[in-house]
């Protein structure tokens, strides 16, 4: 979903981010994508390639970390592994599930010059 | 044409009535400068390292900007006591449909005051000032969602009655609209019996991001074979906190339970600004009386 306003979103912060670190040119980012953020690795690839034509990140590698879902179980009181949000909880079958990981949509770091 | 507040221009936004246009642009708000992507120059370049390169951590969320501007907007609605909603939904939800029965019987009990989202076209915001509520048209052009930018200007532009209730129409999308905050109090995720029930497993992110689900269209139940009970349980295994409510917004079913709950919110948000200016009251009242007892001291 949306591949192209977080492409322009990524895009906003590389640029805000070279006046106060002052660099010239970016080479590689890394993002951090949770596993329930809705967001397709390849559309992400693509606009990033589009959006970034002319800008100081024409060219720069797009490297992405998938972060795994998890949650908090209400009646197990533990952590559990899930892949979706309608997942119930492996070991006692329950929803009340409250997601803690996996909707991260951030920037981890950069390569630059 | 230039933006007035922010200076934003180009792009293919459009908002009713103000020569606004969206993206693309960048705010810096945080460090009090304004800049054009456009006219980025690389300045101050240090080149340490063997080749020049180097890691830089920045750790920001993407969608860090749109977050700033839904805070704002948030704080806007807070002080005026304004009980904000976004209706989501798939297009052909009758999510309009609704949205004209709600003002129309809310408007003699509380203020109104509506934004509509639509890729193309004033016809929403038509429909709802034929009610005699104020609307406004946000036209996102091949935007697939709202962002708290636009809503922020419509804002503006709106001013939105104290102590009342402002709905926010998103554009008809069940996905994007789930992950772009607002500044709403809460998303109210429209879902019509035409749809099929397992709609809330397919697109588990909207019922994820609601408070409230609105089954539109029950009317239409005894030529349907659509089972409520197990669409409410689909919806309650992605979100468990989700509230239900049943409505036809032709024929009225729901309707007053529906505006029960609007009003409970607004109440809420009107409270909470009275609260606050109670204590803001007091807070300057306590700093009056250390700056005369100070005063007192001098003399």
């Amino acid at each position: 979903m949306h591949e192209m306003a977080l492409c322009e979103g990524v895009l906003q912060a590389l640029e805000e981010q070279a006046e106060i670190q002052h660099f010239a040119r970016v080479h590689a980012v890394w993002l951090e994508i949770g596993a329930l953020a809705s967001v397709e690795p390849e559309a992400l690839r693509f606009n990033f390639d589009v959006v970034t034509q002319g800008t100081l990140a024409e060219g720069s590698r797009l490297e992405i970390v998938t972060v795994p879902a998890q949650a908090w179980c209400l009646p197990c009181g533990g952590k559990v592994s899930i892949r979706q949000y309608f997942d119930a909880c492996p070991q006692c079958g329950s929803h009340q599930l409250q997601v803690i990981e996996g909707e991260e949509l951030r920037i981890q770091q950069l390569e630059v010059e | 044409m230039m933006c007035t507040t922010c200076g934003c221009g180009g792009g293919e936004v459009k908002i009713e009535g103000h020569d606004h246009h969206g993206h693309p642009h960048d705010h810096h708000e945080d460090n009090g400068q304004h800049r054009h992507g456009d006219e980025f120059q690389p300045a101050h370049v240090h080149a340490p390292g063997m080749d020049g390169r180097r890691m830089v951590r920045i750790e920001q969320d993407i969608l860090a900007k749109n977050q700033r501007h839904a805070d704002t907007n948030r704080r806007y609605l807070a002080e005026r006591g304004v009980f904000a909603l976004n209706l989501v939904s798939s297009p052909g939800s009758g999510k309009t449909t609704l949205l004209v029965r709600t003002v129309e019987a809310l408007q003699h009990r509380l203020p109104v005051a509506v934004i509509e989202g639509d890729q193309q076209t004033g016809r929403d915001a038509e429909r709802i000032r034929a009610t005699g509520v104020t609307a406004l048209q946000i036209n996102t052009g091949k935007g697939c969602h709202l962002d708290a930018h636009m809503v922020g200007h419509a804002l503006e532009q709106l001013q939105p009655v104290a102590d009342g209730v402002l709905f926010i129409e998103n554009v008809g999308n069940l996905v994007c609209p789930a992950a772009f905050d607002l500044g709403e109090a809460h998303k109210v995720v429209v879902l019509s019996v035409t749809e099929g029930e397992d709609k809330p497993l397919k697109y588990p992110d909207m019922f994820h991001a609601a408070d409230l689900m609105l089954l539109n269209k029950v009317d239409l139940l005894p030529y349907l074979e659509f089972d409520v009970d197990a669409c409410i349980d689909y919806a309650r295994r992605i979100n468990p906190k989700l509230a239900v409510l049943q409505v036809s917004a032709t024929r009225g079913d729901g309707m007053a339970a529906w505006l029960e709950w609007i009003e409970g919110g607004a109440e809420q948000a009107r409270n909470a600004r009275k609260r606050a200016l109670r204590e803001r009251k007091t807070a300057l009242e306590q700093e009056l009386a250390a700056l005369q007892s100070r005063l007192g001291e001098a003399h």
